[in-house]
């Protein structure tokens, strides 16, 4: 479960880019957080992942108060994808990015192989464990990506418009994998007909506030609620007479 | 492939060949790490006019070369850029050491000629002793070994952030050149006015890139220490490497095979 109580915040006084925002999100929920550029949803990010702290109110991961004191506790619990995985992928194989992080929490050699191991299988990439992070196309690196995550068996996973850049076949393997996940989910994009595909729930989020939070159908459906937040009705529901 | 993408795709090519499975791939990083050190310390313990005692040290990187399986052509064209600096050195010797020092039939070859000779050989010697230590060792395994000989952490990491950040500048620098270029047809290269511009740019574009990258580590975890997972227990193969090695460069070192060699012909 991750919390957000009455959070505001703000890079420079006066200008506040979340003006206090509540929400929860239950164990193994998987919720959507739309909005315009610019709107907060990085920040919102940021503050689970303890990238930075709230002006005012708490966020809570699994319980957790993410703090500079339980940093390393809530880090333990939340994996996050980078929108650019050139930026996740670091390391010269996908196997050396996917162990960079169990290792860092002191597992064995062995566990760590095995952990690797059974997630590329779990998300049938094991042709991709030798590879050069440099030689894989694009959707492979986002897949990898998500695995480098997923082998730090988090509880709790952040993506960042995971979509994005991607071919619809990679696209599609993308939502598809999301969807087999069993982890708890808060999806950051602009794509919401793969946030219809994905989330049971989502959060609309205006000017650093919660305009709307319910079903995804039902507020990606609300053509006037959409376009008065600079956004528009999915592709999928743009003929859509409800 | 524009001369940026290909400096960033020779740059990860080396990652590639570090990977390879031969002989001296196999090797304990440290052994190798430590024999390129003793290496180039022999190398450079060399008298400035003891070029033909130098001479045999040529064998060891060539012997390497071979047995790793890497071409020594390849070191040369990696390092194209960087040789001629290294063969720049000693080269204004000749100017101020004019003693004679040795006569090939009617030619005299002073002592400036041939200390620049010794200068840029032990430079060719010592930046081949460097590359093959490069080219058959995983940056990290590299890493690995110089924090069990107790260099600081905070400098091996630099050393390992350094290298996988300058494919990320690199990378920048080529999105950005390329940019320039389409809009600046007919124009050779970044015009020195737009110059403050495009280095800014590429400094905040850097700082955002590298943020991102950090915050990527953090969030895995990364503590500031590198656990390096690569690095295999020394084998038998890797201590008889070491021993043998400074063993020959002692024995070149010391005795002058060449006119030892040479008076054996002679």
């Amino acid at each position: 479960m991750i919390e957000f109580k009455n959070v505001s915040f703000s890079y420079e006084k006066g200008k506040k880019i979340l003006d206090d925002v509540s929400f929860t999100i239950s164990d193994g929920e998987s919720v959507g957080l739309i909005g315009a550029n610019g709107a907060g949803k990085s920040t919102i990010m940021n503050l689970f992942l303890g990238l930075r702290f709230p002006s005012e109110g708490s966020a809570f991961v699994e319980g957790i108060l993410v703090d500079k004191e339980h940093l390393s506790e809530v880090r333990r619990k939340i994996g996050f994808v980078l929108q650019n995985s050139d930026n996740q992928m670091f390391m010269p194989t996908v196997y050396e990015d996917m162990i960079f992080g169990p290792m860092n929490y002191g597992h064995s050699k062995e566990e760590v192989d095995q952990m690797v191991d059974t997630v590329l299988e779990e998300l049938g990439l094991t042709y991709l464990k030798n590879r050069y992070n440099h030689k894989i196309s694009g959707g492979e690196k986002r897949m990898a990506a998500i695995a480098t995550v997923l082998a730090m068996r988090p509880r709790v996973i952040l993506m960042d418009e995971p979509s994005t850049a991607l071919d619809p076949v990679n696209r599609r393997t993308v939502i598809n994998t999301i969807n087999k996940l069993s982890q708890t989910k808060l999806i950051a994009s602009h794509d919401l007909d793969m946030i219809l595909d994905t989330c049971d729930r989502v959060i609309l989020i205006s000017e650093g506030r919660v305009v709307a939070d319910g079903p995804t159908l039902e507020i990606l459906k609300d053509r006037e609620l959409l376009e008065n937040n600079r956004m528009e009705l999915p592709f999928c529901l743009q003929g859509y007479k409800g | 492939m524009d001369k940026l993408g290909k400096a960033q795709s020779e740059l990860l090519e080396m990652d590639e060949i570090a990977s390879g499975k031969s002989f001296v791939h196999r090797l304990h990083p440290l052994a190798k790490l430590v024999v390129t050190i003793v290496y180039i310390i022999f190398v450079v313990s060399f008298d400035k006019y003891n070029f033909t005692g130098l001479v045999p040290m040529v064998l060891f990187p060539v012997f390497i070369y071979q047995l790793a399986g890497v071409p020594v052509s390849l070191c040369f064209k990696k390092l194209r850029y960087v040789l001629p600096l290294v063969l720049a050195v000693g080269i204004v010797n000749p100017f101020f050491d004019n003693v004679p020092m040795l006569h090939l039939g009617n030619m005299v070859i002073t002592g400036g000629v041939l200390s620049m000779l010794t200068l840029m050989l032990k430079g060719v010697l010592s930046i081949m002793a460097s590359f093959i230590l490069v080219a058959t060792t995983k940056i990290d395994a590299i890493c690995a070994a110089l924090r069990k000989i107790h260099v600081p952490d905070i400098i091996v990491t630099l050393i390992l952030l350094t290298y996988r950040y300058v494919g990320v500048m690199i990378s920048e620098v080529s999105i950005m050149n390329n940019a320039y270029k389409l809009r600046a047809p007919g124009q050779k290269g970044i015009h020195f006015s737009a110059w403050g511009s495009f280095l800014g740019q590429l400094f905040l574009r850097s700082m955002d890139r590298a943020e991102e990258l950090y915050s990527s580590m953090q969030l895995r975890a990364f503590k500031g220490e590198f656990y390096y997972a690569d690095v295999h227990p020394a084998t038998i193969s890797s201590y008889v490497y070491v021993v043998v090695s400074i063993l020959f460069f002692a024995l070149f070192r010391f005795v002058d095979v060449s006119n030892l060699f040479g008076s054996l012909i002679i």
